[in-house]
């Protein structure tokens, strides 16, 4: 479904990503870590076709060069890290945003288009929500929000940046198991930056480590998600615990020097 | 309003409330306006006048030959330029603060004042005036110079290499603006004996000299509120930002060039026959917004309606209140907006803005 060979990013004179190559399969769930500035985040919009790059992309079996604009976002959707949520705009105004890329140059929304938002209302419970004003939500609801949107957009492929950095724990596991069942009932690809390496161990198919801009390992949580590793490229004091759901990456503090 | 019970989805549309009252608004002033001046008729009898010329209507006004002569040929031809140039200004300056994401921007911003103001200046003071065939000069030099430097903004901004934020543009538009009026100061002081001509176009003015004026802006008019009308929705996308809008679908440099070019063009018709009417492009989109609600589905096309009805009302002070002497438009709407808008802002405490 996704496919990049070659894929470099130079901004200004920093070279943010470097030669990635990536397969990324029909309904799989990829997981991007790596420390800040690694080029997740520009990765993920490189994908989304926000950043143009060298080499080539590949999605859903088109060329990313011969994509216009409206083709792009009906393939590929993207969720940011910091949605920007205009004051004054209601949750049906927000959510029918969602079918930008479905209408006619001219046109407004169909009876479909209505249909297709009311339906990505009606899943994610938030039908008692229609007329509230975004700016007045929960961070917990505005996410819902920003999933409801994603589904309007109706894209085979979901681009999450950090989709649970501004959550707490129970709203990260809501989030995240959101994303699993639509996985499974939607056959979503979803390819998502994660911090919380924890959470990457648990959610998803395979993890890719990125660093300095290149891909340095990719494979299964327990294959990427090693002590060594994170001690390498995080510079971080870890302790990986294997358990029944993935391994648990555990930050312990530095010893007292005597 | 009440879509929480049913649950229906339904796209923003302007509220039949406000549809009406904008309505009922522009035909009290259009009316208020044709009766009031240095003849003054009777409202009923004028109305009646102007329904009487709806095909299809006959009425009779009881307006004298003279009278009706008044209606049509001296104080209709101003109301109706009134109208329109107040609803190109309000549909520009809600059009340029949505494309710029900037609730500062008005349909100046990007130095369409300045070059206007140039543009008349030179035509002014090398004495290009004077009417040739309908069309006089001063207005046409305004609108050239309006569009002249609206163009120039943009050629600096996308010289300003691949950051395309509207904020680069927004920057290039002051500059230009700074630059013209230097320009344009310099003229003014230079041939300081035209320099009461230069100002009170300046100050803007609704003078006409009947339908010439009218006939030459309305097929802007008609143009880009059409256009503009058609871009509600994507105004709207662009409230979440350039990266959003573009990942939701929408060509964002495409839809902004467009939005600007039309909104540019609908303030170049204005200010080429009204001079520089400050403020309504500002005042009239947000008041529009505190009164009902934040989507251009809603601000623009009641942005229109109202910007028309307030300065053809403006207008009626301006000539009226110290007549035979006219105060400049531009003073009144100023005078008459400023704490209308502090008091809308006041007892409206929604972060709209």
């Amino acid at each position: 479904m996704i496919t990049c060979r070659g894929v470099g990013v130079t901004l200004g004179d920093r070279r943010v990503l470097n030669d990635v190559a990536l397969d990324i399969a029909d309904g799989e769930w990829l997981t991007v870590v790596g420390p800040n500035g690694a080029g997740k985040s520009t990765l993920l919009r490189v994908l989304a076709g926000l950043t143009p790059c060298e080499g080539s992309v590949t999605v859903g079996g088109r060329d990313s060069n011969a994509l216009h604009r409206r083709d792009w976002s009906r393939l590929v959707a993207l969720v940011p890290q910091v949605p920007l949520m205009p004051t004054g705009m209601t949750v049906t105004e927000y959510v029918l945003l969602g079918r930008t890329a479905h209408l006619p140059p001219f046109g407004g929304e169909s009876k479909h288009d209505l249909d297709v938002v009311h339906r990505s209302l009606d899943r994610l419970d938030l039908l008692a929500f229609v007329d509230r004003m975004i700016d007045t939500l929960s961070g917990g609801e505005r996410q819902r929000v920003l999933v409801a949107r994603l589904l309007a957009q109706d894209a085979p492929i979901a681009l999450l940046d950090e989709p649970t950095s501004a959550l707490d724990v129970g709203h990260q596991q809501q989030v995240l198991d959101l994303v699993e069942e639509l996985r499974h009932t939607d056959g979503l690809t979803v390819v998502a930056t994660q911090h919380d390496l924890t959470l990457a161990g648990q959610y998803g198919d395979r993890v890719a480590l990125l660093v300095n801009g290149r891909v340095e390992t990719i494979g299964s949580a327990t294959e990427v998600l090693t002590e060594a590793t994170l001690t390498t490229h995080y510079g971080a004091r870890v302790r990986v615990i294997d358990s029944d759901d993935g391994p648990l990456v555990v930050p312990v503090r530095k010893k007292e020097q005597a | 309003m009440t879509t929480t019970t049913t649950a229906d989805v339904r796209p923003t549309t302007v509220p039949l409330g406000w549809l009406l009252v904008g309505g009922v608004a522009v035909v009290a002033v259009t009316v208020l306006s044709l009766a009031v001046g240095a003849v003054s008729l009777s409202p009923g009898r004028v109305f009646l006048e102007v329904l009487d010329h709806v095909p299809g209507l006959r009425v009779h006004s009881g307006l004298s030959e003279t009278d009706a002569q008044i209606v049509w040929q001296l104080r209709l031809p101003r109301v109706v330029l009134g109208l329109l140039v107040g609803a190109m200004l309000a549909m520009a300056g809600s059009a340029y603060q949505g494309a710029f994401r900037n609730p500062l921007a008005d349909p100046y911003t990007l130095g369409a004042a300045s070059g206007a103001g140039l543009g008349a200046t030179i035509a002014i003071v090398f004495h290009l005036t004077g009417a040739r065939g309908p069309f006089s000069t001063v207005p046409l030099a305004a609108f050239v110079g309006a569009l002249v430097a609206v163009a120039l903004a943009y050629v600096l901004a996308s010289m300003g290499g691949s950051s395309r934020s509207p904020a680069v543009l927004l920057l290039a538009g002051i500059a230009v603006q700074n630059f013209l009026t230097a320009i344009q100061t310099y003229l003014q002081q230079h041939y300081i004996e035209t320099i009461r001509e230069v100002y009170s176009w300046v100050l803007g003015r609704l003078a006409t000299s009947g339908w010439d004026d009218v006939l030459s802006v309305l097929p802007y008019f008609a143009i880009t509120s059409v256009v503009l009308l058609t871009q509600r929705r994507k105004l709207d996308v662009l409230a979440v930002g350039d990266d959003e809008a573009a990942t939701l679908g929408l060509d964002v440099r495409r839809t902004r060039l467009l939005i600007v070019a039309m909104a540019s063009l609908a303030t170049a018709a204005a200010v080429s026959v009204s001079g520089l009417i400050a403020f309504v492009g500002l005042i009239v989109p947000h008041t529009v917004r505190l009164l009902t609600r934040s989507s251009y589905r809603v601000v623009l096309p009641l942005s229109i309606l109202f910007g028309a009805a307030f300065l053809a009302g403006t207008d009626v002070v301006a000539r009226t209140q110290m007549a035979p002497a006219e105060i400049p438009i531009g003073v009144i709407t100023a005078f008459i907006g400023a704490p209308f808008f502090a008091f809308v802002l006041r007892s409206r405490r929604r972060a709209t803005l």
